[in-house]
């Protein structure tokens, strides 16, 4: 089968250890964590994870049962790109002395919808927004302007379903809690 | 106002809330305040003290396997937190609710390499189902609360709760408050009627069902509820490895075991059925060998607790998420009665096969070396009814699992997901704590029994009812019947030279004989059974003894050896 890029959102309760038994679900099946980012979602107490990775649905929707098993998981998500309206954040920093003397650079700032967030004597900060693609893109201009660092975030991402998945596991637990379960 | 308590003493009223009055478990540095306490609450919560950790941990998976409770273990930090690294991770993949409380050492040296100091959290979090660190004497009533709420509820399994040692002497207002949801974790699923109602459709309309009956109708305690579907719908009944026990061996519907070794008619007919109904088991390798060819022409339901085993290993086509007993009671309204005879005598005519080529020779030799399977038909026969099989593993497992007769419910204590060599000897003492009045037969190799013999110590000081019955190849049998079968009879590493164990038991103060000819062997058993005491008898067991019919790994689940160079072929026009 065919690998893909999915996304796969964890949302979890905010416990010690939850991202490295995230995580070993990935090493176990050897699949490489392609990004990741982690940060409390819009529920109080609950952390969000979003992790991308190339691999095949099969496995996929595998990895995702056995995080939802984990104890303090409370649901996991797989998705496609196609399901997703996603962003990455990268920042370039170049010596300032390369650029100063392009004519270029405002076509590039432009092209690229890039901004500038720092100018030094030494060096000067690029920020782009975008897909992995487009970040890429910017590289690949900049490079002949020696690149000194150069560093991509982890994917962001909402999905394009009017209602956010999460929150019908939400309703649920108002419902289990009424029942008298507690 | 209420006087404090420590920590450790949270933790001992804790455990006594929980209803635990049993805990295997080996004393060290990190956890000497709470073996302090314990020598106050001594009387209320006995302290079995084994000789090994891992004892510990296998002693505690035996006692939970026959009493269905969760078996406690407590134990110090660093290297008595390693060594029960495998019996947490058997009872995981075992489904075996634990609850296992490490020593740690203080929570201001954490990180530091301080003395006997290891990541347990890290460590253990793989193969727990929780595993968790309390750093303050305030969470010990919420940490042990929880972790027996995880360990015994949905699919169990092992929880480890590492206990710093600062935590074990601060003091704390304790209250306990037992825990009954999890907000993210839901044990016992909201039975589908509708997936009941399509299972049903399922089977009234099969012409050739088959049931497979897995360790999850034992922990469900479904037992009754499956019997009575088998037989309203006349169904055929094949176990795995784990779920044998579940229906007596010799109710006419009871086709016999599944997989790499188990009965020909359940492992010819999986592919051959036209509907396969799995109830909790989990598609283990061992079960299904090559699982490209697995089952292909039939209808699967999978029922199970863990939804997280769907799929997993074996498409299915009807997933019942629930819990056994309430699925299997919703279905038995709902099937017809049914006469599968034709069928069902199918299973008959292929284990007969097996009955004259295999076990005929296995079971009722009357010449040559003793045995494997005739001891433990022996054993088993004169055991009577509701006898406990333990095995170790390895050939002693395989035959003992498949020749044992089996006429009650949580019969039988092996090590089925992870292998343990060891498991045996103490997973018999915690079985026969946890179950006085059965007769518990412990069936163990050579190899096995010496990775755990130190346990006899444990047997010596707390006087267990175990019968051992050692089957004694001098050779690492189940490794030399691959080396013999697949690796040109060459012999790496299997012989063993083997100390005198009847005198090792002996000086164990245990009663023991050797077995060296068939004719010694009935009379050593009923000596065995018959004396009130554990007893160990040394059988000299036939060095070519081999375990078969054999699905070689990986091979077809209906490509069967019936000894090294046949195999087995279906008869000419099948029922």
């Amino acid at each position: 089968m065919e690998k893909q890029l999915f996304t796969v959102t964890v949302f979890s309760e905010n416990q010690v250890g939850l991202l490295n038994q995230i995580s070993i679900i990935y090493t176990r099946r050897g699949i490489n964590i392609e990004s990741l980012t982690v940060s409390p979602s819009s529920v109080e107490g609950v952390h969000k994870f979003t992790i991308t990775s190339w691999s095949t649905r099969d496995l996929m929707e595998k990895v995702v049962q056995q995080i939802e098993k984990r104890i303090d998981v409370l649901r996991a998500f797989l998705y496609t790109d196609d399901e997703l309206v996603y962003q990455e954040v990268a920042l370039y920093k170049v010596p300032t002395v390369k650029i100063l003397d392009e004519t270029n650079l405002e076509d590039i700032i432009r092209a690229h919808n890039a901004r500038i967030l720092e100018i030094t004597r030494e060096y000067t900060v690029l920020e782009k927004t975008g897909h992995n693609d487009e970040t890429e893109a910017l590289f690949e201009v900049l490079k002949k302007y020696d690149i000194r660092q150069f560093v991509r975030s982890g994917r962001i991402a909402v999905t394009k379903s009017t209602q956010e998945y999460f929150t019908q596991f939400l309703e649920d637990e108002t419902r289990r809690r009424a029942l008298g379960m507690l | 106002m209420k006087e404090k308590i420590t920590g450790a003493e949270a933790l001992i009223k804790s455990l006594l809330a929980e209803g635990v009055d049993l805990v295997y478990g080996y004393p060290g540095g990190a956890i000497i305040p709470v073996y302090d306490k314990l020598y106050d609450y001594q009387d209320q919560l006995k302290h079995i003290l084994v000789r090994h950790e891992q004892g510990a941990t296998h002693a505690a998976q035996g006692y939970a396997r026959v009493t269905g409770r969760t078996g406690v273990v407590m134990v110090t930090s660093g290297p008595a937190a390693t060594n029960v690294i495998t019996g947490i991770s058997d009872a995981m993949l075992d489904s075996t609710p634990l609850v296992v409380i490490t020593g740690q050492v203080a929570s201001h040296t954490l990180g530091t390499d301080a003395f006997q100091e290891t990541d347990v959290v890290g460590i253990t979090q793989p193969i727990t189902k929780w595993a968790y660190q309390i750093r303050r004497a305030e969470d010990v009533a919420w940490a042990v609360a929880r972790a027996f709420y995880i360990a015994s509820n949905g699919r169990p399994g092992p929880v480890v709760l590492d206990f710093t040692k600062d935590a074990q002497t601060a003091l704390v207002d304790w209250q306990h408050k037992p825990c009954r949801y999890i907000r993210s974790y839901i044990p016992k699923p909201e039975l589908d009627k509708d997936k009941i109602q399509q299972l049903a459709d399922m089977i009234n309309a099969a012409e050739r069902p088959m049931i497979i009956s897995g360790h999850g109708v034992m922990i469900a305690n479904a037992e009754d509820e499956l019997k009575a579907v088998a037989e309203k719908g006349d169904i055929p009944v094949t176990s795995t490895l784990l779920g044998l026990s579940t229906m007596r061996s010799d109710h006419p519907l009871y086709k016999g075991m599944l997989g790499m070794h188990g009965n020909i008619g359940p492992n010819v007919n999986t592919n051959r059925c036209d509907l396969l109904v799995a109830i909790g088991m989990r598609f283990d390798d061992r079960v299904t060998g090559d699982t490209c060819s697995y089952a292909k022409q039939a209808k699967i339901a999978h029922i199970d607790i863990d939804k997280a085993e769907f799929g997993k290993n074996i498409p299915v086509d009807l997933a019942v998420h629930a819990d056994a007993k309430e699925a299997l009671k919703a279905l038995l309204p709902l099937i017809e009665h049914r006469d599968h005879s034709r069928w069902n005598a199918s299973f008959d005519e292929f284990n007969a096969v097996e009955r004259e080529r295999v076990i005929e020779a296995e079971v009722f030799p009357k010449e040559g070396g003793m045995r494997m399977g005739e001891v433990v038909n022996k054993v088993s026969q004169a055991a009577g009814e509701g006898a406990i099989l333990v095995t170790d593993v390895g050939l002693n497992q395989m035959l003992s699992s498949r020749y044992f007769n089996y006429t009650a419910p949580k019969s039988i204590i092996t090590s089925g997901g992870l292998g343990t060599m060891g498991f045996g000897l103490p997973a018999a003492i915690g079985a026969k704590m946890g179950a006085p009045d059965r007769t518990v037969c412990f069936f163990t190799g050579d190899g096995g029994l010496q990775m755990t013999i130190q346990e006899l110590g444990t047997i010596l000081e707390y006087g267990t009812a175990v019968k051992i019955i050692l089957l004694n190849n001098n050779f690492l049998g189940n490794v030399r019947q691959w080396q013999k079968l697949f690796f040109n009879a060459r012999y790496s590493a299997t012989p063993m030279i083997n100390p005198d164990f009847v005198a090792i038991a002996d000086a164990y103060g245990i009663r023991g004989e050797n077995v060296e000819t068939r004719d010694q062997l009935q009379g050593a058993i009923d000596r065995m059974l018959a004396h009130d005491g554990p007893y160990l008898l040394n059988v000299n067991i036939d060095v070519d003894d081999m375990v078969f019919p054999m699905t070689p790994a990986g091979a077809p689940v209906d490509t069967i050896m019936l000894n090294p160079d046949e195999r087995f072929s279906l008869p000419e026009n099948p029922a």
